[in-house]
């Protein structure tokens, strides 16, 4: 009986955080979403008895994945600092 | 609908909600991350066909209880490795969006021009 | 295309794409009847077979070895892919480094609370992260996820350090070393077994004892540690190839 509730709750919130990683626009806000919805499968295959897997999502999808995408976007401000700091330069 | 089809079909709605990311982004991170999404639709596929109602997990001391009911560990298998192939690709596509752009001096994918020549 | 063009043609073309999915999902078994012979071939045989507790991890290492090391060879070339991606583009703004000496652009030092729960984590993270690779045959976990939790318990050491810490405890060159190592180790440990013998990464290791521990399993062990290894240089390559940009502008402090 609590079995059944954990399985639909767990499967709810996946179908819920799922939509919401797609809608979240701005990209640094979509890492932290991201995070949510790597947790939220972690518990949906702990759940569904896959704890091999739940352990591989909780680290690829709800850390490793979200630390790329945030140092590509640090990356990106970079490129766009040296690149106002060429144009500066530039025009001196 | 029939209780025991929900794992699919909320497959199939993550991954329409992957592909409408894709088409209406507007940055090239958001849409690589969409294309994640999308990979995480078949993780819920896989684990769909897997589940034994009843079932544990497929980590047994001896075989004794091999007649209770087990979760099928090939498709357990099969979602683990669908995990890395999933970090793997965005790594790459991660990387390729970084030199896109350097090279376009903008993130939008939607102002990209089609190749020519 | 304006959005909304854009989103009108995604509407016309998604449903029927999701009605024809929902169609073909409706002819699957229904969820919970699910699971397929060879899994239960695998359930009765894994633990006296093999003297493995874990199945998944059995399957992973020994029954479909083979597979593994396609998977893992895929997170190889990839991290080679990200690196040279990367690099080349890396070596044209170094000479935008000199100069960057303005006084705003210093980072913030790192608190003391933060530097003191990142000594914490880092010890706790690795020592777990080796504790999952392990035990891959005795309790849910293997090479892969234990890589993934050392590679992460590593990069705690920048978040709570400096960059110079950071720069001279991680330098690309081992790690790349030590990635192709865990790598190569995966498909020589299968090479034994055409010594001794048998087929490719066939279980040759002598199995050890019957309820799980550390030493059983033969090869499954083994494999697992070399997985371990490769995964987690491989995503220490991989994080510290996305953060060579940022640590570069932080070296000036």
């Amino acid at each position: 009986m609590i079995e059944a509730c954990l399985r639909w709750s767990a499967i709810a919130l996946v179908a819920a955080i799922g939509p919401a990683v797609a809608l979240t626009r701005d990209p640094r806000a979509q890492a932290i979403t991201l995070t949510l919805y790597g947790l939220a499968l972690t518990l949906l295959f702990f759940v569904l008895q896959a704890p091999d897997v739940a352990l591989a999502q909780a680290t690829v999808g709800a850390v490793a994945l979200p630390l790329m995408v945030l140092l590509t976007l640090a990356r990106m401000r970079r490129m766009d600092r040296d690149r106002d700091r060429g144009d500066d330069e530039e025009e001196r | 609908m029939i209780p025991g089809y929900v794992p699919f079909f909320v497959a199939i709605w993550l991954f329409l909600w992957g592909l409408y990311g894709i088409i209406t982004s507007r940055h090239f991170v958001h849409l690589i991350v969409c294309v994640g999404l999308l990979q995480t639709s078949t993780y819920l596929l896989l684990a769909g066909i897997g589940y034994r109602a009843g079932g544990v997990a497929p980590v047994m001391v001896t075989t004794t209880h091999a007649h209770e009911s087990v979760v099928d560990p090939i498709v357990q298998a099969l979602m683990l490795t669908d995990v890395v192939v999933e970090a793997t690709v965005m790594a790459l596509l991660l990387a390729m969006a970084v030199q896109l752009y350097e090279k376009l001096g903008s993130a939008d994918p939607q102002k990209t021009r089609v190749l020519r020549g | 295309m304006s959005d909304r063009a854009r989103r009108i043609i995604f509407f016309v073309g998604a449903l029927p794409l999701a009605a024809l999915l929902v169609l073909a999902c409706l002819r699957l078994p229904p969820s919970g009847r699910g699971g397929s012979s060879y899994g239960d071939v695998i359930n009765g045989a894994a633990a006296d077979e093999r003297h493995a507790a874990d199945a998944v991890t059995a399957v992973n290492f020994d029954y479909r070895a083979f597979d593994t090391l396609g998977e893992e060879f895929i997170l190889f070339t990839s991290v080679m892919g990200v690196v040279l991606l990367l690099r080349r583009s890396s070596e044209d703004d170094t000479e935008d480094d000199t100069d960057d000496k303005s006084a705003n652009r210093q980072a913030p030092p790192t608190s003391d609370a933060v530097r003191a729960l990142g000594l914490a984590l880092v010890g706790l993270t690795v020592s777990f992260g080796l504790y999952i690779v392990t035990h891959g045959q005795v309790s849910p976990g293997g090479g892969f996820q234990g890589g993934v939790i050392i590679a992460t318990g590593w990069m705690v050491l920048y978040l709570a350090g400096n960059a110079q810490t950071y720069c001279r405890l991680a330098s690309p060159s081992l790690f790349e070393a030590v990635e192709a190592l865990g790598a190569a180790s995966y498909a020589l440990v299968g090479a034994g077994a055409l010594v001794a013998g048998m087929a490719y990464l066939a279980n040759y290791v002598p199995l050890g004892p019957t309820p799980s521990t550390v030493r059983s399993g033969g090869t499954i062990a083994l494999l697992s540690v070399a997985v371990g290894i490769e995964v987690s240089a491989g995503f220490i390559v991989l994080i510290s190839t996305f953060l060579k940009e940022a640590l570069a502008e932080r070296q000036d402090q």
